[in-house]
């Protein structure tokens, strides 16, 4: 475990959540902390009391076949920042199926609107709470979940009845 | 049988008197979605100039058009608009199909993306090149004029006969034997 003097969101968090034992881990000029998903809700809203007003991601991972990974198979990471002091921290939270579910933070920042949604197109993982969980960049009727690992190249939840026009009729 | 006509008088068909006028004076309809679009600016200005050809008249209304350029790749959410758009454009009509995306999925073989446009509506050019010079652009306006000269009718009746699909089925029995070796390829978890 490293530690990181500067800023304040990780002091506030570790404050906030002793009993989660929070660790900072530094990559480049990365921050990351990994939190479970039960306690994520918690954990971003006591982020942006401390001044993380800005979402600037979220994204999710599938760590299905991936080498070296934990037992855990989606990865959702979201990004905050200050804006005020340019402190950002990463915070990293697993899921699983199922149910892949977590809660949505729509409440706390509006950004969370399309890049939930957006996680939810690619994997599958819900929001709970989300005012409005459709597709965002898949077709409506698009059924799959393409940026899962388990997910073909192409040939699944694609619609092919699009009308053929031949010349003669248009 | 001799007859005198002034020198200034010329007796012709009805259907090359309007193959004449549409040649010179195609109006694309500049569908353009990716790189291709790029070229396709280029083609129109100064350098290669589309108005040698007479088809610098691009309009971004299908109802003023008679000639669709397709520039790029075409997404399976993009297909039903350019359907649409196809449909919108009057009589007499024709499509050009520029790219390797548009003709056949390009390196795009996903999910995501149409496996040539050729599928869904007719094409009546293709232009290879990824993306195409601006020189194969105007090869293909070039094909296209002669298309109109020598098929056209006043009345636009010879697409009447061409009631087949321009491209293969989207149900090849080849693309579902891949498709299902695919799916195999990897268990399915959920």
């Amino acid at each position: 475990m490293e530690t990181d003097s500067t800023g304040v969101f990780v002091p506030a968090l570790q404050k906030a959540f002793p009993d989660l034992g929070l660790a900072l881990t530094l990559f480049r000029d990365n921050r990351r902390m990994v939190v479970p998903a039960d306690r994520l809700f918690d954990v971003m809203a006591t982020l942006k009391s401390v001044g993380a007003d800005f979402l600037f991601e979220i994204t999710a991972v599938d760590y299905l076949e991936y080498e070296g990974a934990g037992p855990d198979r989606f990865a959702v990471v979201y990004g905050v920042c200050s804006t005020e002091s340019g402190e950002r921290l990463i915070v990293k939270t697993f899921v699983n199926d199922p149910d892949p579910e977590l809660p949505s933070v729509y409440e706390l920042w509006k950004a969370a609107d399309w890049l939930e949604r957006e996680v939810f197109d690619m994997y599958g993982i819900r929001f709970r709470g989300h005012p409005d969980l459709r597709r965002v960049l898949c077709p409506d009727e698009f059924t799959s979940f393409p940026l899962r690992k388990d997910y073909p190249l192409k040939g699944r939840g694609e619609r092919h009845n699009f009308p053929v026009i031949t010349r003669a009729e248009s | 049988m001799a007859v005198n006509l002034p020198e200034n008088v010329l007796i012709t068909q009805l259907d090359q008197l309007a193959n004449w006028g549409r040649k010179y004076s195609l109006w694309p309809m500049p569908f353009a979605t990716a790189c291709c679009g790029i070229e396709l600016m280029a083609t129109a200005s100064s350098r290669f100039d589309i108005a040698r050809f007479g088809a610098e008249a691009m309009r971004f209304t299908p109802r003023q058009c008679d000639l669709m350029i397709v520039a790029g790749r075409v997404v399976m959410k993009m297909l039903p608009v350019l359907q649409r758009i196809w449909l919108q454009m009057p009589e007499p009509k024709w499509c050009i199909s520029m790219g390797a995306c548009a003709s056949t999925g390009g390196v795009f073989d996903t999910y995501a993306v149409v496996q040539g446009i050729d599928r869904f509506i007719p094409v009546d050019i293709y232009v290879p090149g990824c993306p195409p010079r601006p020189e194969q652009l105007l090869a293909a306006v070039i094909e296209i004029q002669d298309k109109v000269q020598k098929t056209g009718t006043y009345n636009a009746r010879e697409f009447a006969r061409r009631t087949q699909a321009t491209g293969p089925s989207p149900f090849s029995p080849d693309e579902l034997i891949r498709i299902r070796e695919a799916n195999e390829q990897l268990p399915v978890l959920s």
